[in-house]
């Protein structure tokens, strides 16, 4: 169970990423979120995957306030948590078997990801996941030999390696074509339900958040403007959420910050 | 709206060139480096008679023994220096990088981790402050003449460089694969080998090979104040005044120079 009350997070300047917002969500449940551009649906995710911390108000995942555990305990639930981006982060030189073992790292002891590093401890397993993926031949080739959809598709196997309890897709289908973005979303769908487990996918196309989930939350400058089951959501519903939002996208964060170069110590004597 | 007729950035570089000037016409004067006295007639012979001696470059079978083995010297004290200066720099760096930290990730304050940081960077200054000629003349008092001298200044120097430079080359690489291990839970060691090391390698390689290539250099020098190798060779002929093995010093020096460039060349190609 998710329940976040009268929770809230502020940018320095005081601006709200998201505004008192009361949710809860149970397990089982697969929730798309949608909205602008600005709508808070990545600050939601990462607030619900306890990797930011709320500015005000409490989130609980099962009971537990994340943030009032100590470092060990809050690692161990963060292994619990199954996150997905919109670009693949995964080092173009690793192989696929290592990106998808990667997936386990938080629950494995150090001996154990340092042994699988010198030599794979679990080829099997990793070829199971990759395999109703269509991927199980390209096991042991570099991840920057594979095209945009089949590293997302890696994505996909590691996410699926880890088996989590809760699975959070931070615009998982946004960078590929309409065809694959309909198989990525199918495939999470289709693990959450077979597993029981809670997903919570934000999302830009609106027909797959309803075609394909349970429940769909509509979001707009940090508020809940709706929140139904998919079955229930209207057009006007649609229309309203999106009506002259296109001056949100100004109030887009990048969350990916890539450091420029330094210059190197060179001394050379 | 008006268009100036002169190059408005003029005014600027003007500012600069006057400013270099004023800075390099005092330093060149303390520096007392006159380029007049190289070409005085007098200081021409002299330089002439010492080059002189450098010919023919010595040949003989015994000298070239020495001329081997000495070689072989540099070679292992540049090589163990390094490979020493490694083990030291490797958990310096890890110690001092932000990039692993869990704290900067999702901004709750770890005070013992940021001490930990701060007392690692500073040993890191201390480590490569002391220049290795330094340590060379400290370390020849403990172990007497030979490479072992040498080995162990370039093994603090070159760690404490080493150590510093890794850690801003793990903070300057794509950090979102490592971001999202340590997100979903995994350890810092984990996340290193999974997420930074994967797109961090080459430079790490290309970096301390190039540095490897510095310490032959210095392993040269070093052995003037008696910490081995070709340096210490080429001190003992300097002294005997004879310029043919000087001469034949000088050529293995610079062959060798040549092949450790051609080899970290190599090498950083390899690893791309």
């Amino acid at each position: 169970m998710i329940t976040l009350a009268a929770l809230s997070v502020a940018y320095a300047d005081g601006r709200r990423a998201l505004d008192d917002l009361d949710l809860s969500i149970a397990p089982g449940e697969r929730v798309a979120l949608i909205g602008p551009s600005g709508a808070g649906k990545t600050t939601l995710l990462r607030v619900i995957g306890a990797s930011l911390r709320p500015t005000a108000g409490q989130l609980q995942l099962d009971g537990v306030d994340p943030w009032a555990l100590g470092s060990g305990p809050l690692q161990a639930l963060r292994a619990r948590i199954g996150k997905m981006h919109q670009a693949p982060p995964i080092p173009p030189r690793q192989r696929v078997i290592t990106a998808v073992l990667a997936g386990r790292l938080g629950q494995w002891p150090l001996w154990r990801a340092v042994a699988s590093l010198v030599y794979p401890l679990d080829i099997a397993g990793t070829r199971a996941v990759l395999e109703p993926l269509g991927l199980a031949e390209r096991l042991f080739d570099r991840c920057d030999q594979l095209s945009g959809g089949q590293l997302q598709r890696v994505a996909l196997a590691r996410l699926f390696y880890q088996k989590p309890e809760i699975v959070l897709a931070d615009e998982p289908v946004s960078a590929l074509d309409p065809a694959l973005a309909r198989s990525v979303a199918v495939a999470l769908n289709e693990d959450a339900k077979r597993r029981d487990v809670t997903l919570i996918a934000s999302l830009h196309a609106v027909d797959l958040a309803l075609s394909e989930f349970s429940r769909v939350i509509g979001l707009r400058e940090g508020r809940i403007v709706f929140d139904r089951p998919a079955a229930q959501v209207l057009t006007a519903d649609i229309d309203a959420l999106y009506a002259g939002a296109s001056h949100a996208a100004a109030h887009d964060t990048p969350d990916q910050h890539v450091p420029s170069a330094k210059p190197r110590l060179t001394r050379c004597a | 709206m008006s268009v100036s007729q002169h190059d408005p950035a003029a005014r600027g570089r003007a500012t600069a060139l006057v400013v270099a000037v004023c800075v390099l016409w005092p330093l060149l004067q303390v520096a007392q480096f006159e380029p007049a006295v190289l070409f005085d007639a007098g200081n021409l012979a002299t330089l002439g008679g010492f080059l002189g001696t450098f010919l023919p470059p010595a040949t003989d079978a015994n000298f070239l023994g020495y001329l081997a083995s000495a070689t072989l010297d540099t070679l292992a004290i540049a090589t163990i220096g390094i490979a020493l200066a490694m083990l030291i720099a490797v958990p310096l760096a890890l110690l001092s990088t932000r990039s692993l930290s869990i704290g900067r990730l999702d901004g709750r304050l770890r005070p013992v981790s940021e001490v930990i940081r701060v007392i690692a960077r500073g040993l890191t200054l201390v480590l490569r402050g002391v220049p290795e000629l330094v340590w060379a003349l400290v370390f020849v008092r403990i172990f007497g003449l030979g490479p072992a001298a040498g080995v162990a200044a370039l093994a603090i120097t070159y760690g404490g460089m080493l150590a510093k430079v890794y850690s801003e080359i793990l903070e300057s690489s794509d950090l979102s694969p490592t971001r999202a291990l340590l997100a979903a839970g995994s350890g810092r060691l984990a996340a290193l080998g999974y997420g930074l090391l994967p797109v961090a390698s080459d430079e790490l390689v290309s970096y301390t090979v190039y540095r490897w290539e510095c310490a032959v250099r210095a392993s040269v020098v070093m052995g003037f104040v008696g910490a081995g190798g070709l340096g210490q060779l080429m001190d003992q002929s300097m002294k005997m005044l004879n310029g043919g093995e000087a001469c034949s010093i000088l050529i293995t020096f610079l062959l060798l120079v040549m092949a450790a460039d051609a080899l970290s060349a190599w090498l950083r190609r390899q690893v791309r």
